[in-house]
């Protein structure tokens, strides 16, 4: 690499001030305090009306929380249609991200479909090949799955070593919310498969009629055809009116703006699933159809956006999931995995889905080298960076699951660092 | 009828009603809901865009190299380069051959594309970039002829066509395997992982600075496209 002009730099520094400086991401818990809302005195929303109902009619987070957004890395990418916002992971808890949180990666933009005009194409290899209304889509039996949702390029900066630094950066291209829909056996049960049908090819509506191809044993399985997430329909940025969901694997799979299912007897060998989204290995070949994701974790707060703001009683709080079943048990380490401790696993936990772990400790003001390792029930346990080097040198870009580590410093801030 | 009479039969029905009801969401066999109608094959024609390797659904036309040069230049060239060679952080076309092992590996349509049809779909389905789908199916051959011609996998006399698919030899097609995680990551199956002294000394060996990721192709290039 070369070393940047100092006016790359500047320009650079000025991104990150702007953009997820450390004022900007919640950092500074440091707001100036205002004596006149503090007791002994009252504070002026105590004494006066609030606005009344029906002036929010659809509710936002409180002005205090403007900071709480989803975030981009201009330079990653050559244009905004095609490329991806991150979610702010640090500032979230619990195991459901928030709808306008969940981060965005598009082909071509966001396609902004009239529901009216949606249609569903389903044919190929069928006994009837049918179109679907939206409406037709909703009078179906219905399933409610709460599954995690991951890039297969998460974390894809960090193979040859910390890059970015914030958990917003390397981990936040995942998120976790429930889907309503109709189960795609019971669509494909509408119009009957050809025995040869061993693949079903999905393909979106949007500009770039994002194309992959998945076998139909997984599309018989749990996949659905979700139109709602946290009860509301679909984000425009996350397909409205309806996209695939394919528990556990790739999200490029997870077809958003879904217009057509087709059924073939073969893979389609697409751009996406062969130029993009294989895993390129030191010996010059690559993986193809690498569908699942890895049991992964990462430590949310501390991290480098969310510091350790004093010493004394502190709470590690985590995200884990696991694309082969449900995450079993997250282990926390403070010396950079050397020696490592059991984490609480608190609310919920489900197959394919995120899980919040906790750890509280007293922080005395020493250095930490924060690491999580998350275990799934099929025994997979998460692996560290170089354990996946070794297999699968830096080139990969894609699934890079290895465990994170975050360097605390004396003066509570962090730091995203390779340890050795 | 009494109250408790009538309030007995409603019961009766709200059972037999929920029973039926149950019966029909734990029954295996499928079912048809009525829903959906028979899709002609003039509404399927118009959106099965789909190109496989073995040319299945490749559309009636033909183009030639000479031909795909002017449709290039006019409407691709912006972005990925007179040559293939990228403007900028658009996706490169062409060259890159034999670097997929080095330590800089680039991905193009010469080097690592394993079919004609990886290409001629997604050129078909989403090129050019904000206007997609506007080629006639003579121009998508032509382009499409041109950027292999540029890789030197086709000569500058040589017209795509369906019938010429099947000459077109990809230099990577080998060059992909299955996914072998479950056999070459075994050991990552590891439910009683080490908890104590389960390495020596730890030390920091590299620093993230954020703000010095220096921006150039090769980095842009290793992340999402």
């Amino acid at each position: 690499m070369t070393e940047p002009t100092d006016t790359t730099r500047a320009t650079r520094r000025r991104f990150l001030v702007g953009a997820a400086g450390l004022a900007a991401t919640g950092v500074s818990a440091a707001r100036a305090e205002n004596a006149k809302n503090l007791p002994p005195n009252v504070a002026g929303w105590t004494r006066q009306l609030g606005e009344g109902v029906g002036v929010r009619a659809y509710g936002n987070p409180s002005k205090y929380e403007k900071d709480v957004v989803r975030r981009t890395v201009s330079w990653l990418t050559a244009t905004p249609e095609s490329s991806v916002s991150f979610t702010p992971l640090h500032q979230l808890d619990g195991i459901i991200t928030p709808n306008g949180l969940c981060f965005e990666r598009h082909h071509g933009g966001i396609a902004e479909i009239d529901p009216g005009d949606y249609r569903l194409m389903l044919h190929g290899m069928v006994d009837k090949p049918l179109i679907f209304t939206l409406e037709e889509l909703k009078r179906l039996p219905r399933v409610n799955k709460i599954y995690f949702l991951e890039c297969a390029a998460n974390s894809g900066m960090e193979w040859r070593g910390s890059q970015l630094n914030g958990c917003q950066y390397t981990h936040g291209m995942v998120h976790c919310v429930q889907y309503t829909g109709v189960s795609l056996k019971i669509l494909l049960e509408q119009a009957g498969l050809k025995p040869n049908a061993k693949w079903i090819m999905a393909e979106g509506g949007d500009a770039a009629a994002m194309n992959r191809s998945i076998p139909i044993e997984k599309a018989l399985d749990d996949c659905i055809v979700a139109y709602r997430m946290n009860g509301e329909m679909l984000r425009p940025e996350q397909g409205y009116p309806v996209r695939l969901v394919v528990p556990g694997w790739e999200g490029n799979i997870w077809i958003k703006w879904l217009r057509r299912l087709k059924l073939g007897d073969q893979p389609w060998f697409t751009r996406e699933e062969t130029s993009k989204y294989t895993d390129l290995l030191e010996s010059g070949k690559a993986r193809q159809f690498t569908f699942v994701m890895d049991a992964k974790s990462v430590i949310t707060s501390p991290s480098p956006q969310a510091p350790v703001k004093q010493k004394g009683f502190n709470v590690i709080s985590g995200l884990a999931w696991s694309g082969r079943g449900k995450i079993k048990r997250v282990d926390v380490s403070f010396d950079g995995g050397r020696n490592w401790r059991t984490a609480r696993i608190d609310g919920p936990v489900f197959d394919k889905a995120c899980v919040r772990f906790y750890y509280e400790f007293d922080w005395n003001g020493e250095e930490l080298l924060l690491q999580s390792r998350a275990i799934d029930d099929t025994g997979y346990a998460q692996p560290s960076k170089d354990a996946l080097r070794k297999i699968r040198g830096v080139n990969s870009i894609y699934h890079n699951n290895g465990i994170q580590t975050w360097a605390v410093k004396p003066d509570g801030e962090v730091e995203n660092v390779e340890v050795g | 009828m009494s109250r408790w009479g009538s309030l007995a039969l409603f019961a009766a029905l709200l059972f037999a009603f929920t029973a039926s009801a149950h019966a029909q969401t734990k029954n295996d066999a499928p079912r048809n809901y009525g829903m959906g109608r028979v899709a002609t094959p003039e509404q399927i024609a118009g959106w099965d865009i789909d190109i496989r390797p073995d040319g299945q659904g490749a559309p009636v036309g033909r183009g030639s190299v000479k031909d795909g040069e002017k449709v290039y230049m006019d409407k691709c060239a912006a972005c990925h380069g007179e040559f293939g060679e990228s403007a900028g952080r658009w996706p490169q076309l062409a060259q890159g051959k034999g670097t997929l092992a080095s330590h800089d590996p680039v991905k193009t349509v010469g080097s690592y594309f394993p079919y004609l049809s990886s290409v001629f779909d997604y050129i078909r389905r989403a090129m050019p970039f904000g206007d997609a789908e506007s080629l006639t199916n003579d121009e998508l051959y032509a382009v499409t002829a041109y950027v292999l011609n540029l890789n030197d996998i086709v000569d500058d006399k040589f017209v795509l066509s369906k019938e010429t698919w099947g000459k077109v030899k990809m230099p990577n097609q080998g060059g992909f395997f299955d996914d072998d995680r479950e056999k070459t990551e075994k050991a990552f199956w590891n439910p009683k992982a080490c908890m104590k002294d389960c390495r020596g000394p730890v030390k920091i060996t590299g620093h993230a600075q954020a703000i010095d990721v220096t921006p150039d192709e090769k980095t842009q290039k290793r992340g999402v496209e």
